[in-house]
């Protein structure tokens, strides 16, 4: 006779009066493949945790995204944000596709010129810019938003200096009506600061001021605060042409589209939640279009979203190191992804569920990952499958952010693979040893040799 | 493995569909049907050989892999106060 | 005409009670109805789950937090066993899950007459004061917060007391910083954020209950005074009130955004005769039956609204009709729970 599935025997309290968190208890469909290719094939092959980005998710999104804009609107550019995912082959990935390099520091810079990036075609972001990055910028043509009056001094100091004109935008903040409001980029809209800028820059008579530019906030859920944002931008570029009769190339609209991860404290999940391109795309297209902007004289349209263009195609697999209970009879599971690989885990109910049928049954399970610190928490009370030692998970949608805030703490930085085209499995970066470690130290002389 | 069965409260009421009445606590549970098995196992005075043989034969479930959750499962009745209390002979 | 199924929410009929039965009540009392009633319950002890003179059958569903696909599922399992006609959610936390579903339910055969996403989304609380100018309507000021220190930084543009309200639910009055952070707390760890810091207006509340066709037009508005109020800021008794005033305030309101649905006004009268709007909650608000007792089935128009019949608008209703809310000990049968909460039916 055929053996029937083992199933953990469990009792659960069936909760009366104060609501639970449940209502009728929902299943959790395993992921158990990426593009064609079993997680566990892939754990078995590259170890675990391992991340695993998937290129046809990332082109599939980004011409989504493109297509939202471009049919709205008559010239629109992407420029890839580094600092959301700066792994060559992903950065490489929106290259081909046509977005050009959005950085904040002279790093992300070099790293955009190596992957061959022509300087004109890097957007050079942030209020971290040394003088030899700006020199470098003005030398290879690249586009330069300036933060703040400094360093907008620097430049025209250093354009007395460096034969090429400095091409620069300036980033403007503004009240759009959303929390928190960021007012620490950038030059100020409603208090005239962004207008005199402006003003300066014409007087100079050596800088080509070619753009104006916006980033109004992260993780923006709402569409509205866009329009509101474009029209502003779009009145400075009107009052521009009135008073000095110069036409700019471009507005740059920034990024902080939300992906469709969950935040903490939402109520709705984010799935439900999160507003699509063509709402973003809508958005802002109708209040350049509707501006007072002559239509012949329609700038450039640019876009610097991260987050909602890589969030998805990234997938964190791993395994599960051991199952305990809490004082309080709740489960614990413990997992080998803590904070210091997963820094998303701080601010999102983050998709985590495992990669082949296990279970029906669902218990009320905290996740904790493998650090020796209690804030190493990946899902707080979240109903689980019951998951033994061994068993394989997937986190899905992380691609943002988490291989460039990642930390290595107490363990090393695992393996990166990505998915091409075809479902075949490529490694994109090794996963550290203690020779990658070892090798940036420098332990002097006489703390070399110890007895014990 | 234990000499001694853990007994289940004689006044919980256990229907066929595993729901579970304390009617001390006034508290009520659900069990899995593998939850449902083994009480209805350890109701009926199994020992621990017997009932592990019951399931080792019927599911596809290793000795270790049984003693383990087996040991969960109990610690969790414990902790629901569903099981007599033991006495020091 | 043919009987219909309809399926309801809201069935916690306890002490500040969800609109589900109250709407029933209507359906139930319609001479031009005939409905077999389905309840959607969340939790295991709805009373309006036991209440089988007035509810057929009952069914557990996911929380709408859990997102809208598994909530559709259930439904289409549902579906399946009963046909449901009209489906009425009563929870303003299920509204946007149901919004967003409406094409989808309306495809296998079930409809609904709710708000526009539109609607929904622009009188929001945190949205208020936009909403006010927008339609020349008084608003308390307030703030949208997700944090207390973002409080700080209007503290100025504010007075002691403020009244803490949460997303869906919940307000509670702050006489200092102190009660503002605990109620911020409590609130954001059940409903979520922003949380909204609104100026206390001092006055009589009055509310309006009324239903737009989505073409603009209201086909009935009855306006009550709660005429005593439970600590937990509930009516615990009402009576109707004949204020050409209100009505005139809902007709407009109703007819500039053509309001799609049950909707209820929560209104301040101040000293001066001024009338200041503090929330509209869009759905049935579970004193709806006191409407009905009035002359006005809002419920029952509701339903024949969403079947695509014609419904004139009702014309006056009895004044001075009072209501008085009380609770009653249901007795129920331990298998009764045992079948909602292992089975998820009844």
């Amino acid at each position: 006779m055929e053996k029937l599935p083992f199933e953990r025997p469990t009792i659960q309290k069936i909760s009366a009066g104060i609501p639970s968190k449940h209502g009728i208890s929902r299943k959790l469909e395993p992921l158990s493949h990426i593009d064609g290719l079993s997680i566990k094939s892939l754990i078995d092959d590259y170890g675990s945790p391992l991340f695993i980005l998937s290129e046809s998710s990332i082109r599939k999104t980004y011409k989504e995204a493109y297509r939202a804009f471009s049919s709205r609107y008559p010239n629109v550019q992407f420029a890839w944000s580094y600092k959301t995912n700066y792994l060559n082959a992903v950065c490489n990935v929106f290259h081909q596709e046509g977005a050009w390099a959005e950085v904040v520091s002279g790093f992300e810079y070099d790293k955009a010129a190596a992957n061959g990036v022509s300087g004109e075609s890097i957007i050079f972001n942030g209020p971290d810019k040394s003088k030899e990055d700006l020199r470098k910028a003005i030398q290879n043509s690249s586009l330069i938003h300036i933060d703040h009056f400094d360093e907008l001094y620097e430049i025209i100091h250093l354009s007395r200096e460096v034969e090429e004109r400095p091409k620069v935008a300036i980033r403007i903040n503004m009240d759009v009506g959303v929390y928190p409001k960021w007012d620490r980029f950038g030059f100020n809209f409603e208090n005239g600061e962004a207008w005199d800028a402006l003003n300066r820059i014409k007087a100079s008579k050596n800088l080509d001021l070619i753009g104006l530019h916006t980033h109004i906030g992260t993780y923006m859920m709402t569409t509205e605060a866009y329009k509101i944002a474009a029209s502003k931008l779009a009145q400075l570029a009107v009052s521009l042409e009135k008073k000095h009769g110069h036409v700019i190339q471009y507005i740059d609209m920034g990024g902080g589209f939300a992906s469709k991860n969950t935040l903490r404290g939402a109520y709705y999940p984010g799935t439900d939640t999160t507003p699509s391109f063509d709402d973003f795309a809508e958005a802002i297209t109708s209040a350049l279009m509707s501006s007072e902007i002559k239509p012949d004289h329609l700038p450039m349209l640019i876009l610097e979203t991260g987050r909602a263009l890589i969030d998805d195609a990234g997938y964190l697999a791993g395994t599960v190191l051991a199952n305990k209970r809490l004082s309080d009879g709740r489960r614990a599971t413990i997992i080998d992804t803590g904070v210091n690989l997963l820094f998303t885990a701080f601010w999102y109910e983050h998709d985590i569920r495992p990669i082949e049928p296990i279970s029906d049954q669902m218990e009320d399970t905290t996740i904790y990952g493998p650090l020796c610190m209690n804030i190493d928490v990946i899902r707080g009370n979240v109903m689980f499958p019951l998951l033994k030692k061994g068993d394989h998970y997937v986190v899905r949608r992380v691609g943002a952010y988490n291989t460039t805030q990642w930390m290595q703490f107490i363990n090393l930085r695992p393996q990166i693979v990505m998915l091409d085209m075809k479902g075949k499995a490529h490694l994109v970066r090794k996963g550290e040893t203690l020779d990658t470690i070892n090798s940036q130290e420098i332990t002097p002389e006489h703390l070399q040799n110890f007895n014990l | 493995m234990p000499n001694t069965m853990p007994k289940i409260r004689k006044n919980i009421a256990i229907s066929e569909s595993g729901f579970v009445f304390d009617p001390l606590s006034g508290e009520s549970y659900s069990l899995n049907p593998l939850g449902l098995e083994i009480i209805h196992l350890i109701k009926n005075g199994q020992t621990y050989e017997e009932l592990s043989e019951v399931l080792l034969a019927k599911y596809e479930v290793d000795q270790e892999t049984l003693d383990r959750y087996f040991y969960d499962f109990i610690a969790t009745l414990k902790q629901f106060n569903l099981l007599e209390v033991e006495t020091d002979a | 005409m043919p009987k219909l199924t309809i399926a309801l929410s809201g069935l916690n009929n306890i002490d500040s009670p969800g609109p589900g039965i109250p709407v029933i009540r209507g359906i139930r009392d319609s001479k031009i109805l005939n409905a077999r009633i389905i309840g959607l319950a969340y939790e295991n002890l709805e009373p309006g789950a036991y209440m089988h003179d007035l509810v057929d059958k009952s069914y557990k569903v996911p929380y709408p937090s859990d997102g809208v696909e598994p909530l559709l599922e259930r439904l289409k399992y549902i579906h399946e066993k009963e046909q449901i006609d009209v489906l009425i959610p009563n929870f303003d936390s299920e509204l946007f899950t149901f919004m967003k579903s409406e094409k989808t339910l309306r495809e296998i055969g079930i409809t609904t007459f709710l708000p526009t996403v539109n609607q929904f989304e622009e009188r929001h609380k945190s949205n208020l004061p936009e909403y006010g100018k927008k339609y020349g309507v008084n608003v308390p000021y307030s703030e949208p917060i997700s944090s207390v220190q973002d409080f700080l930084q209007h503290k100025e543009k504010f007075e002691f007391p403020v009244v803490v309200k949460g997303k869906f639910y919940d307000a509670y009055m702050a006489y200092d910083l102190d009660q503002l952070g605990m109620y911020f707390n409590k609130i954001a760890s059940k409903w979520g954020l922003p949380i909204v810091i609104q100026q206390f207006v001092k006055g009589t509340e009055v509310n309006v209950v009324a239903l737009g066709d989505g073409n603009g037009n209201t086909i009935g508005a009855v306006p009550m005074r709660k005429t005593y109020i439970t600590d937990k800021g509930k009516a615990w008794g009402g009576i109707t009130l004949e204020d050409p005033s209100m009505l005139d305030l809902t007709n407009n309101i109703i007819s500039q955004t053509h309001w799609r649905g049950g909707m209820e006004l929560e209104l301040i009268r101040t000293a001066k005769n001024e009338l200041y709007l503090i929330e509209i909650n869009p759905r049935l608000p579970a004193w709806v039956y006191l409407a009905v007792a009035a002359g006005q089935n809002l419920p029952e128009a509701l339903v024949r609204l969403a079947l695509g019949e014609e419904v004139r608008p009702f014309h006056g209703y009895a004044t001075g009709k009072m209501f008085i809310r009380y609770s009653y000990d249901m007795i129920a049968d331990l298998d009764e729970f045992e079948k909602l909460s292992t089975k998820g039916e009844l």
